[in-house]
Formats: C-alpha cells, sequence, structure tokens
C-alpha cells in the first residue's frame, strides 16, 4: 500500500496524520450534510415566481430601449442636483474631518482614561450601528426632505468613520514617543502638538479625502430616499418612467464618481 | 543630589519588581546599573521620573519628594531629567531640531509649541549642541533619515537640552554596533562631565559598563546585591548578580580608550543616501 521512501529504513513503523479542526469524521461530515440540506431547504421555500423572472427579462429589455438614447435636455434640473450632492459631500467631510479630532483622539486608547475612552468607542460603535440609508430616512423625518438631512447623514457616517481610522491610529503609535515627550515635561496638549500630531497627520488627511470620495458616491444614494442631491432627481425620474432621462443621470453619477475617485487617489499619492 | 528609599515596585501582574531599593549619588558621577534580564533595571530608572508609579519608597531630587508630587508639580520636575532611550524613541516626523527643542518643552506654552516658536536662546543651545554631538548641518533632517547611532546623538542632546539636573538613560547601546556603542558613551560620559550633571546607565553589557562608569550597581531580581567603584567589579561580584559562568573573558579594562578621536562625522556615503527619500 505505502510506497517505499528513500528517507528511511524500511520497517520504522512511525506513522503521523494531520490535525483536523473537527476530529470525530461522524461531526465533521454531518455537518457539511446539514449545511447543504439548509441550502436546498431554504431556496426551496422561497417561494421565487419562475414564471414572473421569466417576464422580467423582456420587460427589462424594453426598459434599456427606452433609455436609448439618454435625454440631456433637462440638463438645469441635472446640473443643480449634481451640483447639491457635490455640496453635501465637501460640506459632510469637512465637519466630519473636525469632528472626527476629538472623537478619534478620546478613542486611542494610549492616551485617554478608560472611561473617556469606552465613551467615544461606544459613540464611534452607535454611529457605525446603522447604514446610511437608514439614518437618511431618520434625518428625512425630522427636518423633511433636501439636502439637510442628505448632509447629516453624511456628517454621522464620516466622523465615525474618520475618528475610528484616526484612533486606531494613534493607538499604532510607538509608545516610545510618547513616553520621551511626557518624560520632557509637556503638558497633555503639547504632546498632542508636538508628538501625536506629526505622526498621526498624513493618514488622517488621507482617510479623509478617501471619505470624501465616498461621500460623493453616498450622496448620489442618500437621495433616494429624498435627502436631497442628484439621487432625489434620479428617484422622481424612475417613478415618472422617464427612463431616457435617468440614463442621462446615471451618466452623470458615474463620471462623477469617477472624477471623485481619480481625485482622492491623486491626492492621496501626493500625502506620501 | 538623589537620594532613593526603600523603593518597592509591584505591577498588577504580581511582580515584584523592586524590593527595598535605597542609594543615594551624591556628586556628579556616572553611575551604571547592571544585571540580567528582568532585575528591575527599567522599573527603577522609570519610577525616578514616575513613568512607572512606585508601589512604596521616596525619592528624592535636590530637596524634593518626587513621590509625593501632584501631576502638575510633577511636570516641573520632569522638566529637571534627561531620558535616553534605547529605541531613541525620536518622533520620526519631526525634524532633528525639533527633536532638540522637544526638551524645552516643559518652559514654552502651548501656541509657541504650535508655532514651533521656541526662544531664539534655546535655537542657539540647541546649535551649539548639534556641533558638540557631531550633528552639525543635520538640523532640517527628518529623525527617520538617521541612522541609529545618529539617532542616539539626538536622544542625547534632546535631553541635554532640558539641561537636567539628573540624566536617566536606559540601555543606550542596546541598539547600537560596538563601535557606535563606545562612541556614544563616550559622548554621554563626556558631556555628563562636562557639565556636571549625574546620570544613572542601564546596561548590559559589562564590559562596556565598566569601561565607562564611576559606580556600578548591581540588581538582581529587584534588590541591590552590590554597589560599589566600577574596579570593584570582580568575577565573584558578576556571579553574586547574574549567576554562576565563566567571566574571565567579561572583566576587562579598556585599553584603545584614548587611541581613536572621536569623529563622527558622517561620510559622504552617508549624505547621498540621506538625500534620497526614504
Amino acid at each position: 500500500m505505502s510506497t517505499a521512501s528513500p528517507l528511511t529504513q524500511p520497517g520504522d513503523a512511525r506513522r503521523w496524520h494531520r490535525i483536523r479542526t473537527i476530529e470525530n469524521p461522524w461531526v465533521r461530515n454531518g455537518m457539511i450534510v446539514l449545511a447543504a440540506a439548509y441550502l436546498v431547504w431554504s431556496t426551496a421555500t422561497l417561494e421565487i415566481n419562475w414564471i414572473r423572472v421569466g417576464e422580467g427579462f423582456p420587460r427589462a429589455a424594453n426598459m434599456i430601449l427606452r433609455m436609448l438614447p439618454p435625454d440631456f435636455s433637462r440638463w438645469s434640473l441635472l446640473f443643480k442636483g449634481t451640483l447639491e450632492s457635490v455640496q453635501m459631500a465637501v460640506a459632510a467631510s469637512f465637519v466630519g474631518m473636525l469632528l472626527a479630532v476629538p472623537v478619534g483622539i478620546c478613542g486611542a486608547s494610549n492616551l485617554v482614561p478608560r472611561p473617556v475612552y469606552l465613551a467615544a468607542r461606544t459613540f464611534i460603535i452607535l454611529s457605525r450601528t446603522f447604514h446610511e440609508i437608514i439614518v437618511a430616512i431618520f434625518f428625512v423625518k425630522i427636518f423633511g426632505f433636501g439636502p439637510l438631512a442628505g448632509v447629516l447623514t453624511l456628517i454621522v457616517a464620516s466622523t465615525s468613520f474618520i475618528s475610528k481610522m484616526l484612533a486606531e491610529d494613534i493607538e499604532n503609535m510607538p509608545p516610545g514617543q510618547l513616553e520621551a515627550i511626557r518624560a520632557t515635561g509637556a503638558s497633555f496638549a503639547q504632546l498632542l502638538v508636538y508628538c501625536v500630531s506629526p505622526q498621526a497627520l498624513p493618514r488622517y488627511l488621507g482617510v479623509s479625502i478617501y471619505r470624501l470620495d465616498a461621500n460623493i458616491r453616498h450622496s448620489t444614494v442618500v437621495g433616494i430616499v429624498g435627502a436631497g442631491g442628484i439621487g432625489q432627481v434620479l428617484a422622481a425620474s424612475f417613478s415618472r418612467y422617464d427612463y431616457d432621462f435617468s440614463l442621462a443621470i446615471l451618466l452623470t453619477i458615474i463620471s462623477l464618481v469617477f472624477f471623485g475617485e481619480f481625485f482622492s487617489n491623486w491626492v492621496r499619492n501626493q500625502l506620501r | 543630589m538623589l537620594t532613593i528609599s526603600g523603593l518597592s515596585k509591584v505591577y498588577p501582574t504580581g511582580t515584584h519588581a523592586l524590593k527595598n531599593v535605597s542609594f543615594t549619588v551624591k556628586e556628579p558621577q556616572v553611575v551604571t546599573i547592571i544585571g540580567p534580564s528582568g532585575a528591575g533595571k527599567s522599573t527603577l530608572i522609570r519610577c525616578i521620573n514616575r513613568l512607572v508609579e512606585p508601589t512604596a519608597g521616596t525619592i528624592t531630587l535636590d530637596g524634593i519628594d518626587i513621590t509625593a508630587l501632584n501631576r502638575r508639580d510633577l511636570r516641573k520636575v520632569r522638566r529637571r531629567m534627561g531620558m535616553i532611550f534605547q529605541e531613541y524613541n525620536l518622533v520620526e516626523r519631526l525634524t532633528v531640531m525639533e527633536n532638540l527643542l522637544s526638551g524645552r518643552l516643559g518652559y514654552v506654552g502651548f501656541w509657541r509649541t504650535y508655532r514651533r516658536a521656541f526662544p531664539a536662546g534655546d535655537v542657539a543651545a540647541a546649535f551649539t549642541l548639534l556641533e558638540r554631538v557631531g550633528l552639525s548641518g543635520y538640523e532640517s533632517t527628518r529623525a527617520d533619515a538617521l541612522s541609529g547611532g545618529e539617532r542616539q546623538r539626538v536622544g542625547i542632546s534632546r535631553a541635554l537640552m532640558q539641561q537636567p539636573n539628573l540624566l536617566l538613560v536606559d540601555e543606550p547601546t542596546a541598539s547600537l554596533d560596538p563601535k557606535t556603542s563606545r562612541q556614544i558613551m563616550r559622548i554621554l560620559v563626556e558631556l555628563a562631565h562636562e557639565r556636571g550633571t549625574p546620570a544613572l546607565v542601564n546596561m548590559h553589557d559589562v564590559g562596556l559598563a565598566q569601561s565607562f562608569a564611576d559606580r556600578i550597581i548591581g540588581l538582581r531580581g529587584g534588590e541591590i546585591v552590590f554597589d560599589g567603584p566600577a574596579s570593584h567589579v570582580t568575577a565573584d561580584v558578576l556571579t553574586e548578580i547574574y549567576g554562576e559562568e565563566d567571566w574571565s573573558t567579561t572583566i576587562r579594562k579598556v585599553e584603545d580608550e584614548k587611541g581613536t578621536p572621536d569623529t563622527p562625522r558622517p561620510e559622504r556615503q552617508d549624505r547621498l543616501t540621506r538625500d534620497t527619500p526614504v
């Protein structure tokens, strides 16, 4: 059965087998069978109407035909929506950047006492819990339709994102530098501007620029629930079956996001 | 003058790092502290400026009881103690000049710190020190572009910028090659003597400690087991500190001390490497 190995004497009976995560073969294979059974059962009970799926393809073809050619005739509406999206993204990124500094510092366990750290981290986790769309619906209910709800949504998202990144960056600083500056008799504020800031600044700026790019993408999405910007125009055009205008909006969003990503990459390359 | 009496430190993990340590440094002398890893050398140094909080005992520097100070007064007394580290601990993205000037942070306010507006006298003193340690022309080089030996020169200069009454030095040469180690120790000891500043230096290289120290303190398991002049360190003393070993090759009086002049000036090649972006 076993082939003779040139490395050892014949008759050396010591054997080795690999260690499995689950040693018992009955348990191991049983779990695989159970997982497969669950997959079959869950697909079977989803009640997918295959006839309706079949009807969908001609509808899609029809929709695409009605989209062509894209209709840019309402360019002023298009321009206004795009501008609003960009303004929302820029404003939210800027406010988020500023708010993220205190939150991020308070979220760094190597700088602040435990209770402050826990409070900041709880804030960050809570504001990251819900997807932008849910937060946007919430703000639309409070402040009504329009860009204010969108900006507030993006501010919440930007603050929590940038502050989380900043806090983690500060926590990863070599402890010796902090120790050395403390040992000179520097105050906490001096420690921040003379040691933490120079070490964390490049990445903080990079993350903020990345967030600006992300905000441009998200600003087009939050509009769909009525929070202003180009997304709101898009949602309206779909509901009026103005598919040719929808395509024009989609093309604009694609070029906007493309430009945003290009800009963000360019700036982050310059920062290196 | 530094007086330590009955100093003990128990870490939250239960480790008894220091047990009833007492000694006095009366005159400006270089005291090296030797002992095996985990003997409490780093803890001892860090208790003196309270980067580590002592569990019991008192530490007095020039009549001030450091262990009793509140945060504000602690910052004042930290200004008078320069610290030098094994890993240099420079702020990597700041220039050499900014790193030196960080030794003056205890004396300037927040906005001056923010604008890097240090008093002209501080800047002039920094230039003088850079010349003294052989780093003239390096003031605008970023710390992360320096070699190990150069970084430690900056580390020493930063500590001396504080005009300290005491130098706390934690394994200054443990990350350096043997030749650079000697150069760094020579600079450190010369400057300490020139300025009349006592220095406590943790070391694990016994030979190096012997050649540069005025006095040696041996720590074992958090207790002082030897305290005396460097010349009194014998094989028996080392056995007492570290345990049984053949010490005949370790104990040596270094004879080539006066031989090589101290020329830390960088070679041409070094400069070229420094100028390429990292």
